[in-house]
């Protein structure tokens, strides 16, 4: 007789099954419940708001003539598109060469999930000195805002691969110590009559495409006028 | 006999690894345990879904069709037949194959590697590496 073969033999295998099938169902349903969520502190705005003097990480050189405000949230599709589309333009062409002093303010929409989520990220990120490399991961690798899960893993990922120390990062996260600014930060977007993401400020002053979501040569086009204008 | 049984075994743990990541893809249980491990990366790339369909639910088809077809193949009236250790290496090979080009994926194009994904992969080159073996022996049964 082939070893495993005879009703002894398959005796044994169905009670395997049977257990391996129990061990594996029990794995699974454990697996399943002990899902830890994302903090509630960095998700929710807090109760009290506290102006702690910060006013938006900076790109740029401190001595560039014209400054850029952006009210912005990271789970809006049209901020997005402008990070990973316009933006580098205006990096390359703008921010480099020392015209523009580039300001990113968080604006994050009531109605989105997980975008106060995502700004206390960078900012628990930006505290390690990676903000801009968070906001690029955040910004180029969208696909986690139109699936609605649960993003606390993958921030972490994005955290990771901006360069920060993850243990730093999940001590934050979990303290949502943001949670505050970033809310103050919205209602300053409020007391400007911001409305929705992206809004620009140049100089202090709205930038109006339109229906159109601002286009790099939008920017560079100001940013000649205003120079000309200066002469 | 022996390597339908293993096969059957193995096949039941990769059908619950790709259950779950199909659980997780349907947005039930939330976040992936995966540690460091960049699962939630690879999960919400583009690669993710294939023809409309998360990709871990070709894993629960695939192993499911495996488990049934060795398990068929055990009862007395295929255990002698030599056409269910064909069928066994053929899904074992592609399934292999499907693996390795999602591993590939993972390493060189999303640049981020799901513990799971990987687990999932060594189950079924386990399961091909049997089947092979199995081509290899000829179906002998006494009864005992």
């Amino acid at each position: 007789m082939e070893e495993g073969g005879g009703l002894a033999g398959m005796k044994r295998f169905y009670v395997m099954l049977g257990v391996l099938t129990l061990a594996l169902v029990a794995m699974l349903v454990y697996l399943l419940q002990t899902n830890p969520s994302a903090p509630r502190a960095a998700t929710q705005a807090p109760t009290t708001v506290v102006d702690d003097g910060f006013r938006g990480y900076t790109l740029g050189s401190d001595k560039a003539p014209i400054e850029v405000t952006e009210y912005s949230d990271f789970e809006c599709p049209f901020c997005a598109s402008f990070a990973s589309v316009q933006m580098p333009t205006v990096r390359e062409q703008l921010i480099a060469t020392g015209q523009v002093r580039w300001r990113y303010r968080d604006f994050p929409i009531p109605s989105h999930q997980y975008g106060r989520y995502a700004a206390h990220a960078a900012q628990c990120v930006g505290e390690q000195g990676k903000f801009w490399e968070m906001h690029d991961q955040l910004f180029f690798n969208h696909g986690w805002a139109q699936t609605g899960k649960n993003p606390t893993g993958l921030f972490r990922d994005f955290a990771k691969a901006a360069g920060a120390d993850v243990a730093r990062y999940d001590a934050c996260m979990a303290s949502g110590r943001f949670a505050s600014r970033i809310e103050f930060s919205r209602q300053e977007g409020l007391q400007r009559n911001v409305n929705g993401t992206p809004t620009f400020f140049v100089n202090g002053t709205e930038l109006h495409t339109g229906n159109r979501l601002p286009a790099s040569d939008d920017f560079k086009r100001l940013v000649d006028s205003l120079a000309a204008r200066r002469k | 006999m022996r390597h339908r049984q293993a096969i059957a075994l193995l096949a039941l743990v990769g059908w619950f690894i790709a259950l779950y990541l199909g659980l997780h893809a349907l947005g039930i249980g939330g976040e992936l345990k995966c540690g460091t491990g960049g699962c939630d990366t690879v999960q919400t790339s583009r690669w993710a879904v294939q023809l409309g369909i998360p990709v871990a639910f070709f894993g629960v088809a695939g192993y499911a069709v495996i488990l049934v077809v060795a398990l068929v193949a055990l009862q007395p009236a295929w255990a002698l037949r030599r056409g269910p250790t064909l069928l066994l290496a053929a899904l074992a090979t592609g399934g292999v194959l499907f693996s390795a080009w999602l591993t590939y994926l993972e390493l060189f194009v999303i640049n981020a590697i799901c513990r799971w994904c990987v687990g999932s992969a060594v189950v079924v080159t386990a399961i091909w590496l049997v089947a092979l073996h199995a081509l290899r022996t000829p179906e002998t049964r006494t009864d005992p």
